[in-house]
């Protein structure tokens, strides 16, 4: 019992230090890198919610956080939009997009799946790349505003921003915890450990794979967003295969199907960048065999690991103390986390 | 008839899986399908339960046609089916493994999710109890926080009956229940079984255990080669010439078959 | 008229480069079942390899490619035995993530050992050859003539040879094989050590035509994958006339549409192949 709080111990003390760490932090450049690392973990979470709960393996998950910020920043900038509009209209994009490629890509199955996104993602990437009237090509598209003033609360200070995507990336972990936790989500991973099972028992795949998948690609749209109106600048290179297999890095090494994975790995790894600053583009020297060995050694990642090792612990505790249960109840409420 | 099949067909390629095949099932009967191996009794289950499409012919269950319907579809109507090879959730718990098969007669969607409505609050809770009421029906409650990965062979084949039992099935298909398990634990399973047409569920089962089948089973269809050869009582069967015929080209039906689990 | 054969031509020299990458992809898919998204690093690898040994050691084109072509072979066996072969039983995702974590090594090696400009690997085969009217370049034809050799010794050695015949064999059906009796492992070397070995020939090819650079190898490893797709995973032929129908296809594309958006043909066609045939145009081949 003292574990489950110590679980909660630490997420209040985490909160509290997200909360407060503009007032602990004086460098302004930290600040500004932990803002990043919060954009990406929000599209890395939004990742998760597809790759992680019905296990199909899209690559084109970037190219719907690239439509996310172009959507912001060519309605904002060409259109001269409304911020708040278009931000809106953004995140309706990426899911309807998301929906519509979806619907077409899930009748392919397993290889097939992550070949044919793959081409989605390129495809998004070369419009982007080759439609220079539109988005200005490689030249990229500059000049995207902040977030436009909420009645009182303004956002053209860097602390205001970190909030803003502080906010954000609370609601993101809210939707991914009481997804993974309800009949919805239990259904998620019920396809993903057995399709055929799955469909067996009266569920039906296609939906399920559909829903998670544009679920995802909100998120990415949502995270696109923020990046645009935090930058102010963006190019075809937010949509290269590159960056999309760099979020999947995060979120294997945090822990994929987990609920806290995507948010350890994408601060661990946005820290390890930052310290090994020396490396530049070349750190993934480094961090690309350590993804093959995690996949080999430890496919569940840190997160998944240290539940798993956790849950061992408790269990053989468990056992010291049976002799003297009584015969269990049925609980009113459970929460699980099968991972 | 509760369940009507008329000459269904299946072809793979240049292969006749199934061909022209009849069957009737009777409400609260159990109706055994046997047959040596390859003899297409699977491919049989998997046009009945929706995952392959018949070549040609159709499959009426309780006056509806639902041939060429999707397998969850055709659970919802009320036919569960368990598999040759039991493929549970190995990483989750008994409970989890069956508290799912309620999801089907669940409706809470996305938004109940992300806002814990009531309805999501209630089916939950539902589908626990009725999780907990099937396990309690297949004698494993106590294993329900058990991880699959570390209960054993027969406590599996039970769980599978207990997920299948959780979609609220009129109809279960078993395919080969038995296979794996020492005879003790077969006859425990036999007695499951017919428990469940006890309850009112009517139940096909494919098994290789002649003695297993001969008490269970009120009546038996024998395929070889994709085609049906025989059908008939325990009795009929064991002295049906063709099935004799059948089986002793291939050995005796019982120490012909190479368990495979 | 001119233009059309000019186009034809130029079509099936590129198409040539890819049947090659695509064809050890391929073949690795058939064998093994693994969508080696690595492959294309291995192409890249190549190119770099022969060009280096060109420079530093001054080999000829033809021995720098044989050297890169070993090179290659090894480093594809390398990935095999060190990551594949350990996740032989892993599930389809974690195959896919460990050729993602080999790509972004192989991508970054590159750049810290030759820097991320654009190379330029010089031929002493740039002169213009004049035939039935046409001009191509000595490389182009070298090219088209070197695919054609290549493809020639390859199918002699899956046809002819025990071990070439094991690789079909295993190819269609992996559990026959394994009650023929072949070992797997050895198989699945080989399988890796010919499509490392092809990568390096078609890059070492390519590279005076075309530019070096880290990440060229991940254009080309897409379209093999189409070209796959559409030839049907697993399939030797398939890869053949894949590779050069879309070779061709761009070539025209370019020609006759839009040059900035020939790159897209081959992910356009894919897309609308599999919305139609979402298991491919020829599926049955492997599951
Ligand atoms: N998807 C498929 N594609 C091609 N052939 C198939 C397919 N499924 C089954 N078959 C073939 O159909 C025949 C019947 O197979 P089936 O699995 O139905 O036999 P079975 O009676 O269940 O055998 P067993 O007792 O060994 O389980 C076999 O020859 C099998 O190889
Ligand atoms: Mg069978």
């Amino acid at each position: 019992m003292d574990k489950v709080m110590n679980i909660r111990n630490g997420v209040i003390l985490t909160f509290i230090i997200t909360l407060l760490l503009p007032f602990i932090v004086q460098s302004q450049y930290v600040l500004h890198v932990v803002t990043m690392a919060l954009i990406w973990a929000i599209s890395v979470y939004g990742y998760n919610m597809n790759v992680g709960y019905v296990g199909s393996l899209s690559l084109a998950h970037v190219g719907f956080f690239a439509i996310g910020a172009y959507t912001l920043g060519l309605l904002t900038v060409k259109a001269g939009w409304n911020f708040w509009l278009a931000f809106m209209a953004a995140l309706v994009l990426s899911a309807a997009i998301g929906f519509l490629v979806g619907l077409v890509s899930f009748r392919t199955k397993g290889h097939f799946f992550a070949i044919y996104t793959m081409c989605v993602g390129f495809i998004i990437y070369l419009i982007i790349d080759k439609w220079d009237s539109l988005t200005g090509g490689v030249r990229g598209l500059i000049g995207i505003p902040h977030p436009a003033p909420i009645g009182p609360l303004t956002f053209d200070t860097l602390t205001s921003q970190y909030y803003l995507v502080l906010f954000f990336l609370a609601v993101t972990i809210l939707v991914a915890k009481r997804l993974l936790h309800s009949l919805l989500g239990r259904t998620f991973l019920a396809v993903n450990n057995s399709e055929e099972l799955a469909r067996a028992i009266g569920i039906s795949t296609r939906k399920n794979q559909l829903l998670s998948f544009v679920i995802s690609c909100f998120f990415a749209g949502l995270a696109g967003a923020l990046y645009a109106s935090f930058v102010r600048f963006i190019g075809p290179d937010i949509a290269s295969i590159v960056l999309g297999f760099e979020m999947l890095m995060y979120l294997i090494i945090g822990g994929i199907g987990t609920l806290a994975g995507p948010l350890v790995g994408t601060l661990l790894m946005v820290w390890l960048t930052q310290s090994l600053q020396f490396l530049q583009d070349s750190r993934m020297v480094l961090f690309g065999p350590v993804l093959v060995l995690l996949v080999i050694f430890y496919p569940q990642g840190i997160v998944g690991g240290i539940t798993n090792h956790w849950r061992k612990r408790r269990k053989r505790s468990d056992l010291k103390h049976s002799e003297s249960k009584l015969p269990k109840q049925v609980p009113s409420h459970r929460v699980n986390a099968r991972r | 008839m509760f369940l009507k099949v008329e000459q269904l067909t299946k072809r793979f390629g240049g292969l006749t899986a199934n061909h022209n095949n009849d069957l009737e099932v009777h409400k609260g009967h159990i109706h055994a399908i046997i047959g040596p191996n390859g003899a297409g009794k699977t491919t049989f289950f998997n046009l009945i339960s929706g995952f392959q499409p018949p070549t040609s012919g159709t499959i009426t269950f309780k006056g509806t046609d639902i041939t060429g319907m999707p397998p969850n579809k055709i659970a919802e109507r009320g036919i569960a089916r368990t598999f040759q090879t039991t493929h549970l959730f190995e990483k989750a718990t008994v409970l989890d493994n069956v508290m799912i098969g309620n999801r089907l007669r669940t409706q809470s969607g996305f938004w109940d999710a992300i806002f814990r409505t009531r309805r999501e609050r209630r089916e939950e809770k539902e589908s626990l109890n009725k999780a907990y009421k099937v396990l309690e029906f297949v004698g494993l409650p106590h294993l329900a926080d058990e991880p699959i990965a570390g209960i054993t062979q027969e406590q599996k084949k039970r769980v599978a009956f207990a997920l299948a039992l959780a979609t609220e099935p009129e109809l279960v298909l078993l395919d080969e229940p038995a296979a794996g398990v020492n005879s003790g634990e077969t006859d425990g399973l036999a007695a499951l079984i017919k428990k469940m047409t006890k309850r009112g569920l009517t139940v096909c089962l494919i098994e290789h255990k002649m003695a297993m089948i001969m008490s269970l089973a009120d009546r038996i269809t024998v395929l070889n080669q994709g085609e049906r050869i025989a059908e008939g009582t325990p009795k009929e069967i064991q002295n049906h010439p063709a099935v004799i015929e059948a089986y002793l080209g291939g050995g005796q039906p019982e120490s012909s078959r190479t368990e495979t689990v | 008229m001119d233009l059309f054969l000019q186009q034809l031509l130029n079509g099936l020299s590129t198409g040539s480069v890819y049947t090659l990458v695509a064809l050890g992809l391929t073949m690795v898919f058939g064998v093994l079942h693994i969508p080696n998204f690595a492959h294309g690093a291995f192409y890249m690898i190549g190119a770099y390899v022969t060009l280096t040994v060109m420079t530093i050691l001054g080999l000829h084109y033809w021995v720098a490619m044989i050297f890169s072509v070993f090179v290659i072979a090894s480093l594809a066996v390398l990935s095999d035995r060190l990551v594949y072969h350990p996740l032989r039983n892993a599930s389809p995702l974690q195959h896919m993530i460990a050729a993602v974590g080999i790509l972004l090594f192989l991508e970054a090696l590159a750049q810290v050992l030759w820097g991320a400009d654009y190379r330029r690997m010089e031929t002493s085969y740039d002169d213009v050859v004049h035939i039935f009217g046409l001009t191509v370049t000595e490389q182009r034809l070298l090219i088209l003539i070197a695919a054609v050799v290549i493809m020639a010794a390859l199918h002699w050695f899956l046809r002819k040879t025990m071990i070439g015949s094991a690789i079909i064999a295993m190819a269609q059906n992996r559990e026959g094989a394994y009650l023929v009796g072949i070992n797997a492992n050895v198989i699945s070397v080989l399988t890796f050590a010919i499509s490392g070995a092809l990568a390096a020939a078609a890059a070492t090819l390519a590279s005076p035509i075309n530019l070096i650079f880290p990440a060229m190898g991940n254009l080309v490893i897409m379209k093999a994958f189409v070209i796959i797709i559409i030839g049907g995973m697993g399939s030797i032929p398939g890869a053949i006339l894949g590779g050069y129908l879309l070779g061709v296809a761009e070539s025209f594309g370019a020609t006759y549409i839009s040059g900035d958006y020939k790159d897209m043909i081959a992910f356009v066609l894919l897309v609308i192949i599999l919305t139609v045939k979402p298991t491919g145009l020829f599926p049955g081949r492997v599951h």
